[in-house]
């Protein structure tokens, strides 16, 4: 990890804020080439907003990003548009455009920076589509899709340019089982296949961690936890293992602070 | 997504039809065209008074338009306006004693010359002036005649 | 908060908005030129925001166009000036109702269904998922939009105030029994084509480019979630007409007012 060549993405004392809300206080992270690296955090705590900082579509308070050697936010608006297309990201919704077609969605990016013929168009969005399990599906219309199959759709389009990188917005919220489990094994293969580097940005706990080789764990602005998902599991930090095994109280109470029960009960105040 | 050519036809149609309704405005509401058929041959009038008498105002005879007002102009020699009217030229039988007299068309209307045709053989041709001429009637000073009129005669009795 | 703080709050707000609309403007200008190259964009936008009006600016502009005729011609019998019924109905149409009626008519239809749509594609993070592609959204989305709006706009009202006319000359000629002949021969010695039509089309272009604008940008500016997309589209058809019936004024004012 020390050394610098196997780094894909390196953040360096990263501060964010927004407004007077701080969402970042000084965090590093070094996300290796060629691995799952998974960001987790109870919600809120900014991980999309990781992302959109990794990618370039807001700017850092402090700190710096870099991504295979480029500070993202010292790069020009062209420059930073042709690192974007070699980083994938697929959004929480999908985000695929509800006036295309699946075919015209995954063709979308080839069509727009590859200048390829249209045959040649048609044979990669097919092979990607077929990489995710949804050839089948590549005349239908967006509003047509599950949530699970408009995420296979979504990453079948990150995919398209063969970038270097994917990010992943929380891929498993609101999945049934089954389609938890194709996403699970979609990301892990294609990292393997496509020889990518993944980042995963989730607070589903078992199903990140069977996939991740790296997991970072943040809470109000800071890293509280670090390490393999076998290490974390048995962290030293009590706030971090409630958070792994999903204990319903510890460090981050079951309540939110209020007054005493038993006084608040009793006193009149408030009764009619 | 809709039919692409469907899509395409559609907004052929709606250009088409944006361009046949600003035709329709140019030509049949307005007077662009007037324009085109100001050629004619042309006569001058002075009046002493034109009243509101516009560019492009009807030059008419019996009530028939044959011609637009071209150009007004202000003589500083006499100190009279000069009103320049094309003539349509497929009347070119107005003989030369012809008068002009600025009319309204009805109480409030616009006002248009009309000419009176009189009883010469020859006939007015282009950059001929029209000598006989009679101002626009100024509804001004037509009431103030009268009120003026009637103060007078009732300081008399 | 004292009523001055709140007072600068709320100034300071609107001073940012501004700015950023009309830094939005300019990049979306800016993207223009590039949409040469790729007219189906511009087609099929011109299909969803001029063809998908036409209805309503054509069943309105006959309406408009027959209540003047009536109109016009109860007001004006009275002064047996009936026969002057084409003037007034074609200049109150080609100076002011065409291009206001026609624009009010605009941002509610298109308007409110470019806001709708720009704030749901906000909303489901399209439009980041079009900059995470490096694609640039203002060029691909928002610019032929816009053009197809400012092209749209002019033509709309043409056709409004076309069929306007001959909605007038239905109630009047038709109905009413106006003199046919008169009817159209003193609409044409009085409207004059650079004086009345010309200004007309030059305010519904400029109501195009402050519709669209309006529309697009409140949409862009939206809050991302569903209320904030409906408050969004409100605020385009309220600000919009409130924006189309001021500059009609100062239009007006600078077009006729030397007269």
């Amino acid at each position: 990890m020390s050394n610098k060549k196997d780094n894909l993405v390196e953040v360096r004392g990263l501060t964010f804020k927004f407004g007077s809300r701080i969402i970042f206080d000084g965090i590093d992270l070094d996300l290796q080439r060629g691995k799952v690296t998974a960001i987790m955090g109870p919600s809120g705590t900014g991980k999309t907003t990781l992302l959109r900082l990794i990618g370039g579509q807001v700017r850092p308070s402090g700190g710096a990003i870099s991504v295979d050697g480029h500070e993202v936010a010292r790069l020009t608006r062209r420059e930073l548009f042709e690192l974007r297309k070699r980083m994938g990201m697929l959004f929480q919704s999908g985000a695929l455009l509800t006036d295309l077609s699946v075919f015209d969605n995954v063709a979308f990016p080839l069509r727009e920076h590859s200048g390829l013929p249209e045959a040649m168009v048609r044979d990669l969005v097919l092979m990607k589509l077929e990489a995710v399990g949804l050839r089948g599906a590549q005349r239908l219309m967006p509003s047509e899709l599950s949530g699970g199959m408009a995420r296979r759709v979504a990453l079948a389009r990150a995919i398209a340019l063969d970038p270097m990188m994917i990010m992943y917005d929380e891929p498993f919220t609101g999945q049934d089982p089954i389609s938890m489990g194709v996403l699970v094994k979609l990301i892990r293969d294609l990292n393997e296949v496509l020889g990518l580097t993944s980042i995963i940005v989730s607070h589903d706990v078992a199903e990140t961690a069977a996939i991740a080789d790296y997991i970072y764990v943040l809470s109000q602005g800071k890293v509280v936890g670090e390490g393999t998902p076998d290490e974390l599991h048995h962290a030293n930090s009590e706030w971090v293992r409630q958070f792994m095994q999903g204990m319903p109280d510890g460090p981050v109470p079951f309540h939110y602070p209020a007054a005493d029960y038993a006084q608040e009960l009793l006193s009149r105040e408030g009764r009619r | 997504m809709q039919n692409t050519r469907l899509v395409e036809t559609m907004v052929g149609v709606f250009i088409a039809a944006g361009a046949a309704a600003l035709l329709m405005l140019a030509m049949k509401v307005s007077n662009l065209n007037a324009f085109s058929d100001v050629e004619g041959y042309e006569v001058t009038a002075q009046f002493e008074n034109i009243g509101g008498l516009k560019v492009l105002s009807p030059v008419s005879v019996g009530g028939v338009r044959i011609g637009r007002v071209s150009a007004i102009d202000f003589d500083q020699e006499d100190y009279e306006a000069v009103v320049t009217m094309a003539i349509n030229p497929q009347y070119d039988r107005l003989p030369v004693d012809t008068s002009a007299s600025i009319f309204t068309s009805g109480l409030l209307g616009e006002q248009y010359i009309g000419f009176e045709p009189g009883g010469e053989e020859r006939f007015l041709k282009d950059g001929d002036q029209i000598t006989l001429t009679q101002s626009a009637m100024v509804l001004e000073q037509i009431i103030g005649q009268f009120i003026f009129s009637k103060a007078s005669e009732g300081g008399g009795e | 908060m004292s009523f001055f703080q709140q007072l600068g709050h709320h100034a300071l707000a609107a001073f940012q908005r501004l700015g950023r609309a009309n830094l939005f403007l300019w990049t979306v200008l800016v993207g223009v030129p590039g949409l040469l190259f790729r007219l189906r964009l511009l087609i099929q936008q011109l299909f969803a925001v001029g063809v998908l009006s036409l209805v309503i600016i054509v069943v309105a502009g006959l309406f408009v166009g027959m209540v003047l005729g009536l109109q016009g011609y109860y007001t004006l019998v009275d002064f047996g000036a009936e026969e002057s019924l084409g003037v007034m109905v074609a200049l109150s149409l080609v100076r002011e109702l065409g291009p206001v009626v026609a624009a009010l008519l605009f941002a509610g239809r298109a308007g409110s269904a470019l806001t709708a749509e720009i704030g749901l594609m906000k909303t489901t993070e399209q439009l980041s998922g079009m900059e995470m592609m490096a694609v640039d959204p203002l060029k691909r989305v928002i610019a032929p939009r816009f053009v197809a709006g400012v092209l749209s706009m002019p033509l709309l009202a043409a056709i409004f105030s076309a069929v306007g006319v001959m909605g007038g000359y239905v109630a009047g000629v038709t109905l009413l029994g106006v003199d046919e002949g008169a009817f159209w021969s003193q609409m044409q010695g009085r409207v004059d084509f650079h004086e009345d039509i010309m200004n007309g089309v030059i305010k519904s272009v400029v109501f195009g480019v402050v519709v669209t604008w309006i529309a697009l940008f409140e949409g862009y500016d939206a809050v991302p979630t569903s209320e904030g997309v409906s408050r969004a589209t409100t605020r385009t058809v309220v600000y919009a007409s409130l924006a189309v019936l001021g500059l009609d004024f100062v239009l007006t004012a600078l077009m006729f007012g030397e007269v």
